[in-house]
């Protein structure tokens, strides 16, 4: 592989800064060249959020150019759906089947129809099942890292992910986290 | 040496520790914040003392008196910041320092986390001629924060680091130096001719610093952090910032390996290096954000030298909005005359999501009861912080919004020059950082605004850093509690109201009541931020 290039996007308060500092640190481990651009700020008022990482044999700008993502991972469907004008040919989608409207926001069945028209998308109630199974629906970051993994529509392995959590979450939600990256990583 | 993936923020910090930082101060903005939120953490650990300071510029004479004292200073604001501190900036490359003093900038080009202005503060290097770095991601963060202290140790002048929010928000691994307590006492000696700035001495410093620059220039030509990268040719590409990384990208997609010539020093700039750099070149391309300085310069020097290189810069890349590498492949094809096919840019239709009071925030309690219990025409001033969502549905509130501390010194003139209601909105961090000035203002001049302080207890928008208002400073250590009541009684305030805006009637009673009075006005809404609240009860 000569470089991943990786869109993350939801809203403040989901916890995208996180599963970019496990991404960023899985790719080190893996022994990629990496990096990764954030806003802070504004979005933390409940704004959207984007972020970019990029890793590969050698990456000189850490943000992802119009039209270059191999993946939109988005943790809202609306969020997915804004981003999607982004995307290339080879971009595919893994989205988190979540919706979170906000004023004058298109309702959920026309973005989940017009979701269902990209190519290569995977719809993922990841928050739903987190919440069902681990009584938190935050960790959905990590089950949709785990499916991410899984499908091989990230190239990183399953034991460069699971140190990267523990390199960087604090020792308290470990078990959480990593409970909740391998629900994902089964598929369940 | 240590690595591990930094924030350029955190690279700062680590730049800064590693070259024996004694004193950091520093008003909180974004996307500069991180870098005294994280001192506040560490500072104890390392011996080293940390401030939020009320504003930027008591922040920079903080600094001042650190380094006039001896003891290593870094001081840390956003973009705008420079602005408010610069009356002391320009005295201070005058003087220049007693120990190295380096002043980090935080500029925000596409005003990711700004209003007011796209401001490029590289201007700054102008008008006070002290140096100033651009790094472009974070290992140049802390390889140039050590540098900038290097330099001001070397030529005993403030040096400006000025990082865009794609580098201070980038992240990639960092290699750095692991750094160990220190226990520093400054001493202060009486320099009378070093640090007092009268004439007819004040002239006599104007040369001494333009000497010094002379010198700094000298440096600047040999320093490792101007390079040339790529092959030899006839074309070529002059970048800064953030900038080199898009260039290098774009360079990448067009499949070219052009030599570029990557400046890390903005000011005082390497005349000699680019002079030869470009002399032999056809064509050159300028890569950089927002205003031409870099490429006004460099035509100037091709101008004064008779080179006749054909130097291409904003006539095909934007001044609006931060750059990236599409933008700079679309300008290097163009330079070259290569027909490429670009990227038709898409933006999504869907209505943005703006960002909105969080649930339960005391503001709530506030915005909408003032819309409704004002007369129809009541113009409503809006200022800088988690107040500025007042600008948005459903509020649409604000007549006009400007900098910090501006709504009061505003509304005092609208007042004085209609026979209109103005109410005057601001959050207390933002009252205690300029608002003051304004509220005495209006008071002297018998005013008639009312004027509305949301106190949260905190200053928020910035990710919840301490204020004078909230008995705590940075390093965690209880001070008094300042009462914006009582300072405005000081200030000559009338009419003082503090209520919990839970309360929604008294509120209304009071805002009736106060907009019927002909004199100036204050009510403080205290009630704490709903995030603040929610952590303390975890």
């Amino acid at each position: 592989m000569e470089e991943f290039n990786l869109i993350l996007t939801g809203v403040g308060g989901q916890g995208i800064i996180t599963l970019l500092q496990i991404i960023d640190q899985a790719a080190l481990v893996a022994g990629f060249e990496v990096r990764s651009s954030e806003l802070h700020g504004l979005s933390q008022r409940g704004g959207g959020v984007e972020a970019h990482i990029r890793f590969g044999k050698k990456i000189n700008s850490p943000m992802v150019s119009f039209g270059q993502a191999d993946l939109i991972f988005a943790l809202e469907i609306t969020e997915a759906l804004r981003e999607s004008v982004k995307a290339g040919k080879q971009t595919k989608f893994l989205v988190n089947d979540y919706y979170l409207p906000f004023t004058n926001s298109p309702i959920k069945e026309e973005v989940i129809e017009k979701l269902k028209l990209l190519n290569s998308l995977y719809l993922v109630p990841a928050s739903q099942i987190c919440k069902d199974k681990l009584q938190n629906e935050l960790v959905c970051t990590l089950y949709l890292l785990g499916f991410a993994v899984f499908k091989e529509i990230i190239p990183l392995k399953k034991e460069s992910v699971l140190e990267a959590i523990k390199n960087v979450v604090p020792e308290k939600y470990q078990d959480l986290n990593i409970k909740a990256f391998e629900l994902g990583y089964a598929n369940k | 040496m240590a690595k591990k993936i930094l924030l350029g923020n955190e690279a700062i910090v680590r730049g800064a520790l590693a070259s024996g930082v004694a004193f950091v101060s520093g008003y909180p903005g974004c996307p500069s914040a991180e870098i005294g939120d994280e001192f506040g953490k560490i500072a104890s650990k390392y011996g080293i003392y940390a401030e939020w300071s009320t504003n930027e510029k008591t922040a920079l004479e903080a600094a001042i008196g650190a380094s006039f004292s001896g003891l290593k200073s870094l001081v840390n604001m956003k973009s705008f910041g420079i602005n408010v501190c610069s009356d002391s900036l320009l005295p201070l490359a005058y003087t220049g320092t007693k120990a190295p003093m380096v002043i980090f900038v935080g500029d925000d080009p596409s005003c990711h986390s700004s209003a007011q202005s796209e401001q490029d503060s590289r201007g700054y290097a102008h008008i006070a001629k002290i140096p100033v770095l651009d790094p472009a991601d974070p290992q140049e963060c802390y390889d140039f924060t050590k540098l900038s202290f290097e330099i001001s140790e070397k030529f005993n002048v403030p040096v400006i680091l000025r990082v865009t929010t794609r580098a201070t928000h980038q992240k990639m691994p960092v290699e750095f130096e692991e750094s160990e307590k220190h226990n520093i006492q400054g001493k202060f000696e009486r320099n009378v001719h070093q640090f007092v700035t009268m004439p007819p001495r004040v002239m006599e410093m104007k040369k001494e610093l333009l000497e010094k620059l002379e010198k700094i220039s000298q440096f600047t030509e040999k320093s490792k952090i101007n390079k040339v990268v790529g092959k030899s040719g006839q074309v070529g590409v002059v970048a800064t910032g953030v900038s080199y990384l898009h260039t290098m990208e774009a360079l990448k997609m067009l499949g070219l390996d052009l030599p570029v010539l990557k400046l890390g020093f903005f000011y005082p700039l390497p005349e000699k290096m680019i002079a030869s750099f470009i002399k032999d070149k056809k064509k050159i391309l300028v890569v950089e954000e927002l205003d031409p300085y870099l490429e006004n310069e460099i035509k100037r020097l091709a101008k004064e030298q008779n080179i006749k290189t054909e130097i291409f810069g904003k006539d095909i890349l934007t001044r609006i909005g931060e750059l990236d590498a599409i933008k700079v492949f679309a300008a290097l094809a163009k330079m070259i005359g290569k027909k490429v096919a670009l990227p038709k840019i898409k933006v999504s239709d869907i209505p943005r999501r703006t960002a909105r009071l969080c649930e339960g925030c005391p503001y709530w309690y506030v915005l909408p009861v003032l819309k409704r219990i004002a007369p129809e025409g009541t113009i409503f001033g809006g200022d800088i912080g988690c107040n500025m969502i007042g600008v948005l549905p459903p509020h649409n509130m604000y007549d006009y919004l400007f900098d910090m501390g501006a709504s009061i010194g505003i509304s005092h003139g609208i007042s004085k020059s209609t026979n209109q209601k103005v109410i005057s909105i601001m959050g207390d961090g933002t009252f205690f950082h300029s608002g003051i000035a304004g509220l005495i203002n209006a008071s002297y001049n018998k005013s008639k605004p009312l004027m509305v302080v949301l106190d949260n207890r905190i200053t928020a928008m910035t990710g919840h850093q301490t204020n004078p208002g909230m008995g705590k400073t940075l390093m965690g250590e209880n001070t008094q509690e300042l009462q914006i009541e009582d300072i405005a009684r000081a200030c000559g305030v009338k009419n003082i109201k503090v209520l919990d805006p839970i309360n929604v009637k008294e509120l209304e009673t009071t805002v009736k009541d106060f907009l019927a009075k002909d004199e100036l006005s204050l009510i403080v809404c205290k009630r704490i931020c709903a995030l603040l609240e929610r952590r303390q009860k975890k």
